[in-house]
């Protein structure tokens, strides 16, 4: 146990040591110089006050100093959770910034996680007995997985938007309310969250169900299932022994699935103009915001990492063969 | 043994939803709740205007100082300036001053007006205004360039200031006067430099109408002051109570919100406007083409470091070259209108010289083009329907606009396609806007539309854009076809140096630059573009048009677009029953 868990933390650390190195070269090493473009903006002619601003920010955002110290102190300054003030949104320090968004993205990506893949689990686990949904759970499940998101946001914002009228198309809230906890804003809030959710959740739902409906009709064909049929043990029985087999690769996929899902709401929150890190990343680009894309990049590694530690907990509970594996060796 | 595994698998699930959503949110309400609505309630919409159109990011600070990237309405509805400027007038009006006047010929003396009162009650003294002038002596300041010629700054009285200067600088110093907010002493002096430059001042304490409510990610919301001094003094009041600014979503997005009657301002520009007026959705300044007022104008720069675009005869060519007309149409269907052919806004129409226009103004006309290309020695030898350099070389030039600015692209195009009909060889890149602003001030391009010079009290701000000098390593703001004249200069600088009231001096010193201008071409106007500004009437009425009886001023809430005019169209606004 001990030993297990031991190698998946040292992965996931040499796995965060070389996001934070990539993640803090990319800018630095990108075309495009951050503080020339605030001084241009700033719209300074006189050459000695442009320079003494340049010096300044410069200064602020430590480029003065070699390459190696940029580094080091960017991981200094990372450890005690500063990621440097924001160039676009100036003088606010990222952090804040992003904390104001991850709510929305964090409201959009977990619930339609979850229950993308509980459904599409358990749809998938019917459509693998009765012939009727199979029949129609397998083409729209293959249609939903190829839809790109923005594409199915789009779709939904027309259909469900635009001609029925039933939700709103845009923002996180809407125009007249205030961000705070009341029933008021929570309602208004969830009616701007159905659409970027939906969008998010079908595509998702697709791939479990298609995925489980597989698994399921696979694990029912294995050796132990017609073993335990020979022996006249119920179909009940055995289905809810193929299930659970059939549930771990699914648990698996769902690690995997993180990443990919992570990039779907970061354009539907840009389709839907929700206030998430997808709106904030979009804008931290157009604005060559180093430091915010750093942050908004690092807060996604790091989720991605504790999601994915997460479901290796997880793994050790629903998979007997990895605690035996972990006991395995001493006997 | 089945049911307990998952029974705990549902568990461990339910511990990492709930460590993923510990963290809370929602946006930062900001000092100052009170009034009708509480955190989390919602505005009265009949006492709300919501405006679109003018922040592009979440709103980054709220430091009248920081011109460039402070929240939309810190400077105008809570920091305010000596003056107005009126366009249609083409007049000061006096806001916080009463008066001004040089009393010498290198003295301006302000009387400012009794009974204004900060937002935290204390009363606004000639000493505020000093020290907020006197904010620029600091070398990383951004109005920097003003102590080079301004010497000092004194409060004489409680409500007198007294401006010495080194150089009268008469046009530029009218323009600094309703461009320069005033901010309080007593808060701002116990603060370093760096953060007066640089501090977010979230809790911004003005003279203005408006004070600031709460901000969240994409918008900032200004609650009316009801003590606010212009209600007596000016007999003003604006009409919305709050004012939601929202940073702009998508065009699409801003349309469907017009069409349901959630925003009443959008100073966006939007490629189908003509249509939604047409349609009676929105309205905007008239009802017809061109729709809107002209804001700016959108000028054709040359590279005049590069060859062949140090030579006037070239630059004539090229504009000569250029179907302004099928952009107008074409591109922006009609939503603009073509700029003379001295780029001067038609606020400013009397500086123009109809008869020296009339005698070497340009107008497209291939023909013309080739002959001044043939003239010049611009010949194509290799029949490639092309012209060769003087020297024989190849000649191709590349005009870049920001990816994305799809008007600008298209505009672009027929600009190419125009300089084809002509023999110049044009092609059009699309870099990313930042790169392409890097390369413009280090003079790597070229040739780049630019449209950064708006409106203002004088055209002398447009004839610095074009001749300043000296051209430094990086041209942040003016110039950036590197042209060098001195004589040009000389004579932009006399300008200068007319007093603003002289408006037969003004005229006669614009001839003379725009002789010069109309002969060596440094930078090639091509269409006025407008003040983007639709508005629903829904909740608000009385919108600024040339309707007779409707106000005249700009409806528009763009950076220092509310000193000339856009507070007032606040003022006039009325609730729609």
């Amino acid at each position: 146990m001990r030993r297990y868990f031991a190698r998946k933390l040292l992965i996931y650390g040499l796995t965060f040591v070389v996001a934070v190195t990539v993640n803090w070269m990319i800018p630095r090493f990108m075309p495009g110089d951050p503080v020339s473009a605030m001084v241009a903006r700033a719209r300074v002619s006189q050459p000695e006050a442009a320079e003494a601003m340049r010096t300044y920010y410069n200064n602020l955002f430590g480029f003065d100093e070699p390459l190696w110290q940029q580094y080091l102190h960017f991981w200094g300054a990372l450890l005690q959770g500063d990621f440097g003030i924001s160039i676009f949104v100036f003088p606010t320090p990222v952090g804040d910034v992003l904390l104001d968004a991850l709510p929305y993205t964090l409201g959009l990506m977990i619930p339609a996680v979850l229950l993308s893949w509980f459904v599409g689990n358990w749809i998938g686990a019917l459509s693998a007995r009765r012939k009727v949904l199979d029949n129609t759970v397998l083409p729209a499940g293959y249609l939903l997985t190829a839809m790109p998101y923005m594409w199915i946001a789009v779709i939904l914002a027309w259909a469900l938007g635009a001609k029925a009228g039933w939700f709103p198309i845009s923002g996180g809230y809407s125009l007249d309310i205030q961000p705070g906890w009341s029933g008021d804003f929570v309602l208004d809030a969830l009616h701007h969250w159905v659409l970027p959710f939906l969008s998010l959740f079908l595509v998702a739902l697709g791939g479990w169900a298609i995925g489980m409906r597989n698994m399921i009709i696979y694990e029912l064909e294995s050796d132990y299932s017609s073993y335990l049929s020979a022996l006249g043990a119920p179909q009940r029985l055995i289905r809810r022994y193929a299930f659970r087999n059939a549930v771990l690769p699914q648990v698996t996929g769902l690690a995997l699935q993180l990443g990919v899902l992570v990039a779907g709401a970061l354009v539907t929150e840009i389709v839907f103009a929700y206030p998430g890190l997808g709106s904030l990343i979009l804008a931290a680009i157009q604005n060559q915001d180093f430091f915010l894309l750093q942050g908004a990049f690092l807060f996604i590694v790091i989720g991605v990492l504790i999601a994915n530690f997460l479901i290796d907990i997880v793994y050790v509970v629903v998979d007997p063969r990895t605690r035996t594996g972990m006991a395995g060796g001493t006997s | 043994m089945g049911t307990r595994t998952r029974l705990r698998v549902t568990t461990a699930l339910a511990v990492f939803t709930l460590a993923a959503t510990a963290c809370t949110g929602g946006g930062s309400g900001a000092g100052g709740t009170g009034g009708a609505v509480g955190k989390g309630g919602s505005l009265p919409r009949n006492e709300t205007l919501y405006t679109t159109g003018t922040q592009w990011g979440p709103p980054a600070n709220y430091n009248p100082l920081r011109n460039w990237d402070h929240a939309t309405g810190t400077k105008g509805l809570v920091y305010e300036t000596l003056f107005h400027f009126d366009p249609n007038e083409g007049k000061l009006t006096p806001w916080l001053a009463e008066s001004g006047s040089w009393t010498d010929d290198k003295t301006y003396e302000v009387k400012l007006r009794q009974g204004v009162t900060w937002a935290d009650g204390k009363p606004l003294t000639a000493e505020d205004v000093a020290y907020s002038y006197g904010l620029g002596k600091i070398e990383a300041s951004a109005f920097h360039s003003l102590w080079s010629w301004l010497s000092d700054a004194k409060a004489v009285d409680d409500t007198t200031v007294r401006f010495t200067f080194k150089e009268a600088r008469y046009q530029e110093w009218d323009f600094t006067l309703y461009g320069q907010p005033v901010v309080p002493e007593h808060v701002w002096s116990s603060r370093t430099d760096e953060d007066i430059l640089n501090g977010v001042n979230d809790k911004p304490v003005g003279t203005g109408a408006y004070k600031l409510k709460s901000k969240s990610q994409d918008r900032v919301v200004w609650e009316r002051r009801d003590d606010w001094w212009g209600t007596k003094a000016l007999s003003m009041t604006p009409a919305p109570r709050y004012i939601v600014d929202v940073s702009n979503p998508s065009n699409e997005v801003v349309i469907g919100q017009l069409g349901q009657g959630q925003l009443d301002l959008s100073n966006n520009f939007l490629p189908g406007a003509s249509s939604l007026v047409k349609s009676k959705k929105v309205v905007s300044y008239y009802d017809k083409a061109p729709y809107m007022l002209s804001a700016n104008t959108a000028w054709l720069v040359p590279n005049t470091t590069k060859k062949p675009m140090d030579d006037a005869a070239f630059r004539r060519a090229l504009a000569a070259s250029v179907d302004t007309g099928k952009i107008v149409k074409g591109v922006y269907g009609d939503l603009v209108k073509p700029a003379s052919p001295t780029g001067l806004l038609p606020q400013w129409e009397q500086f123009d010289d109809k008869a020296l226009i009339a005698e070497k103004g340009f107008t497209h006309d291939a023909a013309a083009a080739k002959k001044e290309l043939a003239d010049a020695g611009y010949k194509d030898e290799n029949g490639d329907g092309f012209v060769e350099n003087k020297d024989g070389s190849t000649l191709s030039l590349k005009l870049a606009v920001p990816s994305g600015w799809t008007d600008w692209m298209e505009a672009a195009k027929v600009i190419a396609a125009g300089a084809k009909d002509a023999g110049i060889k044009v092609s059009t890149e699309f870099p990313d806007q930042n790169a392409l602003n890097e390369q413009r001030g280090k003079g790597d391009f070229d040739l780049v539309i630019n449209n950064e010079r708006q409106l203002s009290s004088t055209p002398w701000t447009y004839y610095d854009y074009i001749f300043q000098l000296p051209v430094q390593k990086q041209q942040n703001t003016v110039n950036f076809g590197r042209y060098e004249n001195e004589e040009a200069w000389k004579l932009v600088q006399e300008l200068g140096g007319v007093k603003t009231d002289d408006t037969a001096g003004m005229k006669a010193a614009v001839s003379k630059i725009q002789d010069i201008q109309l002969t060596e071409m440094p930078i090639i106007p091509l269409w006025y573009n407008g003040l983007w500004s639709q508005s629903t009437t829904g909740t608000w009425t009385n919108w600024p048009s040339d309707a007779a009886g409707a106000p005249k001023t700009a409806p528009a809430l763009w950076r220092n677009w509310l000193e000339l005019g856009g507070f007032e169209t606040l003022t006039q606004l009325k609730p729609a029953k």
